[in-house]
């Protein structure tokens, strides 16, 4: 793994004991306020520094402000991340570069030359030979002649980037973080991790941030605050969220296509569930999960939780459900790093406990697990952080690595009404190598018809397709899908991702269900 | 350990889904693991067996010692290669006996071919025959192959009509003009004129090929006209382009376009132009991004779930994971920072050679880095290259040396493990950019590993 430093390794395996200033701090921050250049003295190139997003300006993140009444947990981070927060207290980027014109020559690093952003992803930048295959495989450029394509926007803006009055360009905002690049580079270049860095920097820096669009994404992105709300009422949310008139207004002024129909809030979400039926009924300290249940399967689609939460106990697991925010998965999406790294400190606090209790860490959407296990460790320095990211696993994957699935779905017998699915492997789940995993698991279950869709992007992304300026285009790139919908036997949809289901359900008018749903049923569990 | 399989295959390029076939097809259960996205979409979609014989040795014998960069050759003391070669087959005695051809023997590639033409289907011409045809491609080249996309077919610089190859300012890679230029500098026996049109100046400067292909595919309207038509209307001033040797005006009968005539419905798109022209319409394969390597992907992917293999995409081979007395019992896939074993009862190296990161490189030595194979090479990183950029490169057949089984084997020629088979860029001995023969020597390397992975694995 090119993207990943020893030194992000360190960061995640200390306990809490790691010395904060830890040798990678001391040369070569230029003036980012952590120590001058030392003449004479090695330093650290930036290929070498941990991977992280500080906000600029020097500013403490807004959380840390919110909860500042928590002195010793900041302080204690700030110890455990080797220092790098503290730094963020200086002028500027935190992790290196140098804003200065005037370099000694004696003293700086070659890649001291450009002034440095956040992250490190010269090596990245470097590591790409425009061979083109991302641009060829990513969704957004198929139909959308404005968008220069991952590879303009990935090592070719990063180099644009290196000079101070370079923009960063705004077609940035029409990516819709799919992934599929990454999937694609032979080279293993980290295009997303530059598109998500170039993202919150255009975002933060060059964003209005009283403009409609603006407040939009933020709104779209901090989904689970207006669902959080919203479930306190489930019906009247359902209700108001689509009610012609409204969703009219919504569209006028915050630029939220009418044609789409709000998710239906679940009368009762999954953690109410949870409590109201006493928590795990299985106790197991050899077999421990935790359950990463997202935002969706707690607010809009209990049922996914609950049938993850009975197939695990079928095969002996304890499951816990420890505390949890969003994944960040929609604020990568809109640059909104901020907010994601608040989130991120929440759950990587609360996983990493549940590890230290033995347990794996379980997601049943696969943009919550790609989350936790890429894009928290490319774009953040918290503690434990490396921790979770290795524990992580998708809920299939996860038994099909550790139980015999096959033998138990044999002994299970099948269906007695046979049922067919259209699935549809989500891109997040693609890039986690998951793309067959359902349609594999099901082949020879009977009763079971699973037609995998092919190999097109649904086109929603999340957020992506919930902006009035891109409905459009999300429709055109998910057109293929809805065709290959339709031809399939099945007239039940199956996907892993929630929002991946709403634009099936929406292209298609039909129901979609998640495999773990499915495995419920025909484990009888 | 609960991802097992009979035949494990690494890799997702031509030798590993002609591997993994094969497997299943000798009633093994099989899968195939590929890191990324399968390298076929960079691929041309021409599939060649067999298009030169290039000279190993140069005409005048050389000065004692081993070719090194110091030598100073003259590239023309290199002979011409051998070719282009009508029949593929009768010059495999010709190569060098450590060829992967040699090694498997000529009936592999034939039956090679015989599988991707049973998997291609209609998408592909030239299975009625065991002589090459000659492509033209977008450099203005003519190139010896062995197997061409139906989308190709009526490019064929065999054939006499006349012809317009059509080009496009905001494609920059590709100049019509030139191309006609070259193609009759090659002594093609036919007449060409190339022009370059408005369509793509529709789009922005550099929209993606996939752009142009989706709004055809389509039939998006581009100013209010249908795309497909629009491009017509760009092209019909043109086809009197064409004179001929007299000074006469011939009225083209063939029409060749950069391929991007579509994805999903290219067969629709290229019937309606031929109907609004009145010529046949063809395309001329182009490097990457390649149309024609995504619709072959596509459709071999389609039948590896025809055949039941299971496939993965997205997480590396990384190593083995357990292996005694000569035998691999499982590799452990890295899947995204942590490793789960995968295990099978035989193995198939299907990961390509130094451009598709099947070999790796450093200034100390080449490796195979999955199963530490051995990869023979000089021990002077001097001897690796020749100075005649086009001369016969010792790196450009570095690779795993395999026996008659696909077995690699170690430096004193003994099999390294009974059960791990290679195919493919992976596999040393050809100069495939030299010979043409990349996807000859996948199909008969991927057959045949695939066929003894499936007897080792079945016994």
């Amino acid at each position: 793994m090119t993207r990943h430093t020893e030194d992000d390794g360190d960061a995640g395996d200390s306990n809490g004991t790691s010395e904060p200033n830890g040798g990678r701090e001391r040369g070569g921050c230029g003036d980012c306020g952590c120590g001058e250049p030392t003449p004479g003295v090695p330093e650290a190139g930036r290929d070498e520094q941990p991977s992280i997003f500080v906000p600029d300006e020097g500013e403490v993140p807004d959380s840390e402000a919110a909860s500042a009444g928590d002195v010793d947990r900041a302080a204690d981070r700030a110890a455990t991340d080797g220092g790098v927060e503290s730094a963020s207290s200086g002028t500027d980027s935190a992790t290196g570069g140098t804003d200065s014109t005037e370099l000694d020559p004696d003293a700086y690093d070659p890649v001291d030359v450009f002034p440095g952003g956040d992250l490190d992803l010269r090596e990245g930048a470097d590591s790409c030979y425009k061979c083109t295959s991302c641009d060829t495989s990513c969704p957004v450029a198929e139909v959308d002649d404005e968008f220069p394509g991952p590879k303009f926007q990935g090592p070719e803006q990063w180099r644009l980037k290196r000079k101070d009055d370079h923009d960063i360009d705004e077609s940035i905002t029409s990516c819709s973080n799919c992934m599929r690049c990454d999937d694609a580079c032979p080279s293993s270049v980290p295009l997303s991790q530059m598109h998500n860095e170039a993202r919150g920097q255009f975002v933060e820096r060059q964003m209005e941030k009283l403009s409609v669009e603006y407040i939009r994404n933020r709104i779209l992105a901090n989904y689970r605050t207006s669902a959080s709300l919203a479930s306190k009422f489930p019906r009247t949310a359902s209700f108001a969220m689509n009610f012609g008139p409204a969703r009219w207004a919504m569209e006028k002024v915050m630029g939220i296509p009418k044609e789409r129909d709000f998710p239906e809030f679940a009368t009762e979400t999954f953690r109410e569930w949870w409590k109201a039926r006493g928590g795990a009924q299985v106790e197991n300290p050899d077999k421990r999960v935790a359950y990463f249940h997202g935002c969706y399967s707690n607010y809009n689609t209990p049922e996914v939780g609950k049938a993850m939460v009975r197939v695990y106990e079928h095969f002996g697991y304890e499951v816990m459900v420890p505390p949890q925010k969003c994944s960040g998965t929609p604020m990568f999406a809109n640059g909104m790093l901020k907010d994601a790294r608040r989130h991120a400190e929440t759950n990587v606090e609360n996983l990493v406990e549940a590890i230290g209790e033995g347990a794996d860490v379980i997601a049943s959407c696969t943009s919550c697990s790609m989350s936790l296990r890429q894009e928290y460790p490319e774009l953040f320095d918290l503690h434990g952080i490396e921790d979770v990211a290795e524990h992580t696993f998708e809920a299939l994957e996860y038994l099909r690595i550790h139980e015999d699935l096959e033998g138990e779905l044999d002994a299970a017998g099948g269906l007695d009404d046979e049922r067919a699915f259209a699935y549809h492997a989500p891109c997040h789940a693609r890039n986690q190598g998951l793309s067959r995993q359902a349609v594999e698991t099901f082949r020879d279950v009977d009763g079971v018809n699973m037609e995998d869709v092919g190999d097109s992007c649904s086109g929603i992304s999340g957020t992506y397709g919930w902006k009035e300026e891109k409905y459009e285009k999300s429709m055109e790139i998910g057109a293929e899908m809805f065709e290959h919908m339709e031809d399939a036997e099945g007239e039940v949809g199956m996907t892993e991702c929630p929002t991946c289901a709403m634009q099936m359900e929406h292209g298609t008018g039909y129901e979609i269900e998640h495999p773990l749903q499915l495995l419920e049923d025909t484990l009888g569990a | 350990m609960a991802i097992t399989s009979d035949v494990l295959v690494v890799g997702g390029g031509l030798a590993a889904v002609t591997a993994a076939v094969s497997a299943a097809r000798e009633g093994a259960d099989v899968r195939l693991v590929s890191h990324k996205a399968s390298t076929l979409r960079q691929a041309s979609g021409l599939i060649d067996a067999l298009g030169y014989v290039p000279a190993t040795e140069p005409a005048k014998p050389l000065r004692d010692g081993p070719p090194t960069a110091g030598r100073e050759l003259d590239p023309d003391e290199w002979p011409d290669p051998e070719g282009p070669l009508a029949d593929p087959y009768e010059a495999i005695d010709r190569l060098p006996e450590s060829h992967p051809y040699r090694v498997v023997g000529a009936d592999a590639l034939r039956e090679g071919l015989d599988l991707f033409d049973d998997l291609a289907g209609d998408a592909y011409r030239g299975g009625h025959t065991d002589s090459n045809a000659l492509v033209p491609t977008f450099g203005g080249a003519v190139k010896p192959t062995a197997r061409y996309p139906a989308a190709a077919e009526a490019g064929l610089a065999s054939d006499d009509r006349p012809m317009l190859v059509v080009g496009f300012r905001s494609l920059t890679e590709y100049d019509a003009r030139a191309f006609a230029g070259r193609l009759e500098a090659a002594g093609v026996p036919f007449d060409v004129a190339g022009a370059e049109v408005e369509f793509a100046e529709a789009f922005r400067a550099d929209a993606k090929i996939t752009r142009l292909a989706k709004a055809l595919d389509h039939d998006e309207e581009i100013d209010g006209v249908p795309a497909r038509e629009a491009l017509a209307k760009a092209v019909s001033p043109h086809l009197h382009d064409v004179v001929d040797g007299d000074g006469g005006v011939d009225r083209v009968e063939r029409v060749g376009f950069p391929a991007f005539l579509g994805d999903d419905r290219g067969e629709e798109v290229r019937a309606e132009l031929a109907d609004r022209l009145g010529a046949d319409v063809f395309e001329v394969p182009m490097g990457p991004p390649s149309l024609p390597g995504l619709r072959l992907e596509d459709r071999l992917f389609d039948a590896l779930d025809a055949e039941g293999v299971r496939f993965e995409t997205g997480n590396p081979v990384v190593g083995v994971e357990s292996a005694s007395d000569g035998r691999v019992e499982a590799v452990a896939v890295d899947r995204k920072g942590r490793t789960a074993p995968y295990g099978a009862d035989a193995f198939v190296l299907a990961t390509g050679g130094l451009v598709g990161k099947g070999l790796d490189s450093d200034r100390e030595g080449v490796r195979e880095p999955v199963f530490d194979l051995h990869v023979e090479q000089p021990d002077d990183r001097y001897e690796w290259f020749v100075d005649d950029a086009f001369g016969d490169q010792p790196y450009a057949r570095f690779g795993v040396r395999p026996d008659e089984r696909c077995r690699p084997t170690d430096a004193d020629g003994a099999v390294e493990y009974e059960n791990v088979f290679a195919a493919g860029g992976v596999v040393g001995g050809a100069d495939a950019a030299r010979e043409k023969s990349a996807s000859g020597v996948s199909l008969a390397t991927g057959l045949v590993a695939g066929r003894q992975a499936a007897t080792e694995a079945n016994q």
